[in-house]
């Protein structure tokens, strides 16, 4: 098999023993970036020369005998909402056009200290606000499965790049279920950890209070490798927690339910779920079963007002966290002619430089914190969080995790939904109540839909900080289910 | 029954510092509508009673020891500034005074 | 601008209306770092040096709390008297202004640091109490400079340039409720309140309270009321006043607007009206009535504080005696009364008579020079008495030459003279000066003698009884020795010489 078609794992063992450099790995993969982004376009900037660079200083550090981590001299494709000193960051807009922070984010600075070769930044939607990957400035990214789709969103171009073998591991960032959701649609493995789990520092904020880092890769164990490698606590994040990183390696290679209790939310049926996503979900819930896990149905009520609190509290925070993108002090500015004052230049600026999902996502926040309607919208939205909290954990006594379908539908064409942001904002219907109560969560490939062939999710949320929950059933299912397949749902997609 | 009129709608635009053409506004005053009656179900189940949830998690406590760090250079601050005099950011008139 | 309508003189506003006040201080926290990020805080950097990811509000930087002024915020309301919350959280002031990086100021709202405190600030003799509505802690803006425009302010300006080193710099806003009640003593007591809060930081160590840098600015709110009406009227807030002088300046001012404006049956524009320290002149600013929304939330970035009980009663022990205690106990060892305890608490004696007295002086002899000579020459120069170029030490020394008789009180005062005009030290005025008293007792002795040989008429007197006249004596020897001798020795040689006893 080429280089391209090997896990993290594998390369990293193949690096260790010295089978292959770093150089070689990251070569391949620019050469595949170089076959085939141009139809996926998965990529907004390529950084070959200094993705060479890391890979010769991962291969000489090897040489000189120091001991490296299991991810040195891997390959990796970094969301474009992470802040990188050598490479532009966008965010996916307009008004980040070429933009160069002078700081690197936490989550690019642990890449780095592992090793993992940073090929370059991936397309997602502006200010990781969408389900699609159409809202971005710089074109939609397609999914591998079939190029005139989706390959969901914000995270898109990271679950593309990952999806057509461009990238063994990718970075995601999971609002309302930006990496799970791409994930699902694409055929590959994307985990939310527990909010504070892993750094936002240097993360472009959208929601501050749900944005949350995680990896994609396309199976359970290289998840679980790329989680640890960059999670942890971070004293430049108020919000990181201070706790060790649970043992999610160890929970992926192990891959034992005997016994666990397994929940299955009631709520997440019926009316707009495709009917073959339903149906590849029971199935996954019977092969839990068959593998000894003990399966209940219990209801969360609550979770059917986690859309509409979502669409409340994240535009609140992100009509605030995006005041500062206004055009005096880095990137765009329009309509400085000298005669205009400072205000009309910061409403040209954020009206030529923002697109207009962003638009209305700070018109509506900026709605739901006005005075007179705070209380009707965003504190009733608050309330809601507290009530979904509650749900969880009134869950969390009877069973050790919850499933569901990761999103309700398969990738949907191009286009189809974009005029409709009600309809674009039912694709993160089941991911958004783990965002709301801060806990880890993850989609596993578990089949294709009859109707169009195309993959679907299995969503698994763990309480808080149990994130190794997640890998633990994640890796059982991706085991039998590899079983039945004989290899992993990705031989299915066409080759391109 | 409209939630949101279009002179809310340019309202807002100005408080966010949009400037938007009047066919945008529109646009979105329609939009939003839509969303705003989607999402005012909230309300149903928000009742007195139930305190209200800023973050994810219940932690707090969390602050720095105070110790002066390395600044970025000046260089650094404004090399992305979209103009710059006397090393500070020049910035249109301002109308007006600070809150 | 608004109308320029002459001011009713403040006698008549006064029999006419009653002023209730309100004062918004803000105090720059002397903190090393800044409040949410590593920073330094320094005034006077070149700019855009003290600048970094998180106070320029480049994307993805976030903020972390610095402990120093989370503690410094609690200790402040401690010593204003003031509950300190359980449980708070930061919030998001929201507002676009070029000279705040994330268009949004992180602050408190709803649920401030400290709450419902006072301070007692004396005003003639009297005991005033400001009852204070909430402390909180909030980060300062960056600095803008307007360029081109006639002033270099912002009126007219062609564009300006901002200077990031202040942004994010911690700052605790102290907020009064209403002061009703202090009548005609408005602007003093005004003035006593934020001289009270100044020394409190000073006592505290929190803040240097530089006004002039800045580090201490206050927003003055008056209202005025027709006398036997108990409805309070319509509220200006008056920013920009930057010196404990503006502060008395402003409120009797807007006290003088107001009343004429009021009379004439107009209207109070409820606005933010900003001071002119040349003028001493307010200006209409932002009128009000356009209300500002800031669509105020959490700080999602930042955790919530919640003080242990344990750590605030810890705070609160370690508290130093605060400024008004110790000003009683001063004066009961000084033995002064409350008048002059509140003289040199004006004069900004105190610490200076403390200090003096520290250097071994009795109480009333440093006491007797700073009030005195001291005073007068600071207040001749219009300089604080402070800042005199001469030092407690210096003073102690004088003291010292007085009581071993090498100088008396006149000459005392010209070496008092030297040392202020930076002739040296005061021994060194002395030398320089040639200011010992004549103690050798040939030199006086032949003084003496000339003195009574071309005073015959008053050497008669006091021969034949009259020893009241041997003064004149006296004065003559004192002049003929340009002040040096030693009167009281020149005396008893005098009497001595004409055989009579004192
Ligand atoms: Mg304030
Ligand atoms: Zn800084």
């Amino acid at each position: 098999m080429s280089l391209t078609g090997k896990t993290a794992a594998e390369l990293g063992a193949l690096l260790a023993a010295g089978e292959v450099s770093a150089v070689e790995v990251a070569q391949a993969h620019l050469d595949r970036i170089a076959e085939v982004d141009g139809r996926v376009h998965a990529f907004l900037h390529v950084g070959a020369e200094s993705a060479l660079e890391q890979a010769r200083s991962v291969d000489a550090r090897r040489a000189a005998g120091e001991e490296l981590g299991p991810l040195a001299g891997v390959p990796i494709a970094h969301k474009d909402v992470f802040t990188t000193v050598d490479m532009p960051t966008t965010a996916g807009s307009k008004i980040l056009e070429g933009y160069r922070p002078p700081y690197d984010a936490t989550v690019t600075t642990r890449l780095r200290e592992a090793g993992l070769v940073i090929l370059g930044k991936t397309n997602l939607d502006e200010f990781a606000m969408g389900s699609s990957t159409e809202n971005s400035a710089y074109g939609p990214t397609c999914n591998p499965w079939d190029l005139g789709r989706i390959p969901g969103g914000s995270s898109g171009g990271s679950s593309a790049a990952v999806a057509s073998y461009q990238a063994p591991l990718s970075t995601g960032t999971d609002t309302g279920g930006s990496i799970r959701q791409p994930a699902a649609v694409t055929g590959i493995v994307g985990m939310k950890p527990t909010y504070g789990g892993s750094s936002r520092y240097g993360l472009i904020a959208f929601a501050s209070s749900l944005d949350t880092p995680g990896p994609f890769a396309r199976n359970v164990l290289d998840a679980a490798l790329l989680h640890e490698a960059f999670s942890g606590h971070d004293v430049m994040d108020s919000t990181s927690i201070h706790a060790a990183v649970p043992p999610v390696v160890e929970a992926a290679r192990q891959g034992d339910i005997a016994g666990l209790r397994v929940g299955v939310v009631k709520e997440f049926a019926g009316e707009g779920y495709q009917r073959g996503v339903l149906a590849r979900f029971q199935e996954a819930v019977d092969l839990l079963e068959s593998l000894g896990a003990k399966v209940v149905e219990l209801s969360c009520p609550s979770f059917t007002y986690a859309l509409p609190a979502y669409y409340l509290i994240a535009p609140s925070e992100a009509s605030s966290n995006l005041a500062r993108f206004d055009g005096m002090r880095y990137g765009l500015r329009v309509g400085d002619d000298g005669t205009r004052s400072a205000e009309e230049v910061m409403a040209l600026t954020r009206a030529a430089g923002f697109g207009p999902e962003v638009k209305r996502r700070i018109m509506l926040g900026t709605y739901a914190l006005s005075s007179g309607y705070y209380d009707a919208y965003y504190g009733s939205a608050q309330k809601v969080r507290t009530l979904i909290a509650r749900d969880f954990e009134a869950a969390f006594h009877q069973v050790d995790v919850l499933v569901s379908p990761t999103t309700p539908t398969t990738a949907f064409p191009i286009g189809e939904r974009a005029d409709d942001p009600m309809a674009m904002y039912l694709a993160d219907l089941c991911t958004i109540p783990a965002n709301l109560a801060g806990n880890a969560a993850i989609s596993v490939p578990c089949g294709l839909a009859d109707e169009d062939g195309l993959p679907v999710g299995l969503q698994i949320m763990a309480p808080v900080l149990g994130d190794d929950r997640c890998y633990r059933v994640g890796a059982a299912v991706e085991k039998a289910l590899r079983d039945r397949w004989g290899g992993p749902l990705l031989k299915e997609a066409p080759a391109l | 029954m409209s939630a949101i009129t279009r002179d809310e709608v340019a309202h807002l635009a100005r408080l966010s510092r949009l400037a938007l053409a009047d066919a945008e506004l529109d646009h979105y005053a329609a939009q939003l509508d839509q969303i705003i009656v989607s999402v005012a179900r909230v309300a149903e189940v928000a009742t007195e009673d139930i305190p209200p949830s800023s973050h994810a998690l219940p932690l707090t406590n969390v602050y720095r020891p105070d110790q002066a760090r390395p600044s970025l250079s000046p260089e650094q601050a404004l090399a992305a500034a979209p103009a710059v005099e006397d090393d500070r950011f020049r910035v249109p008139r301002i109308l007006g005074e600070e809150a | 601008m608004t109308t320029t309508r002459t001011a009713m003189p403040y006698d008549e506003a006064l029999e006419r209306f009653e002023p209730v006040l309100g004062l918004e201080t803000h105090v720059e926290l002397g903190t090393a770092s800044k409040m949410f990020c590593g920073c330094p805080t320094a005034f006077g950097a070149p700019p855009n040096t003290h600048v970094c990811p998180v106070c320029l509000a480049l994307p993805g930087a976030l903020p972390v709390a610095n402990d120093k002024a989370i503690e410094s915020t609690i200790r402040i309301g401690l010593a204003l008297n003031c509950t300190i919350a359980e449980w708070c959280r930061m919030a998001r002031k929201n507002y676009f202004y070029p000279d705040m990086p994330k268009n949004y100021q992180i602050s408190q709202y709803d649920e401030p640091l400290c709450t419902d405190g006072y301070l007692d600030v004396e005003v003639d003799g009297k005991t005033v109490r400001i009852e204070i509505e909430r402390v909180h802690l909030e980060e300062d803006t960056g600095k803008s400079t307007h360029v081109g425009g006639a002033t270099g302010r912002i009126q007219g300006a062609d564009y300006s340039i901002v200077d990031y080193n202040r942004a994010g710099i911690p700052l605790v806003e102290i907020v009064t409720k209403p002061v009703p009640g202090t009548d005609r003593l408005a602007p003093e007591v005004a003035k006593a309140y934020v001289t009270e809060l100044r020394e409190l930081m000073r006592a505290l160590g929190v803040s240097d309270v530089r006004m002039e840098e800045g580090s201490l600015r206050c927003d003055v709110n008056v209202s005025l009321m027709p006398r036997g009406s108990s409805e309070w009227g319509t509220r200006t807030e008056t920013k920009n006043v930057n010196s404990l002088r503006s502060v008395e300046r402003a409120v009797r001012g807007e006290i003088e607007r107001q009343a004429a404006i009021l009379a004439d049956g107009g209207r109070i524009v409820q606005e933010t009206r900003h001071f002119h320290e040349d003028t001493g002149v307010t200006t209409s600013g932002r009128s009000k009535e356009e209300a500002q929304d800031y669509r105020y939330f959490p700080e999602p970035d930042l955790l919530p504080i919640a003080p242990s009980p344990e750590w605030v009663e810890e705070l609160r022990a370690g508290l130093p005696e605060l400024p008004s205690l110790r000003r009683r106990r001063l004066q009961d060892e000084w033995g002064v009364s409350d008048l002059d305890m509140a003289a040199m608490h004006n004069a900004g004696a105190i610490e200076l008579v403390e200090a003096t007295v520290g250097q071994g002086v009795p109480a009333a002899d440093a006491r007797k020079w700073w009030m005195g000579e001291l005073a007068r020459r600071a207040n001749e120069s219009g300089t604080p008495l402070a800042e005199l170029p001469i030092t407690p030490e210096q003073i102690a020394r004088v003291v010292e030459l007085v009581a071993s008789g090498a100088l008396n009180d006149k000459l005392a005062r010209q070496v008092l003279e030297g040392v202020l005009a930076g002739e040296g030290t005061p021994d060194e005025v002395v030398e320089a000066r040639g200011l010992r008293i004549v103690s050798d007792e040939g030199e006086l002795s032949s003084i003496i003698d000339q003195v009574l040989a071309a005073n015959a008429d008053a050497v008669e007197k006091v021969r034949s009884g009259k020893i009241a006249a041997a003064g004149a004596l006296v004065g003559g020897v004192m002049k003929a020795s340009r002040g040096k001798a030693d009167a009281a020795r020149a005396r008893e040689l005098i009497l001595e010489k004409l055989g009579v006893s004192g």
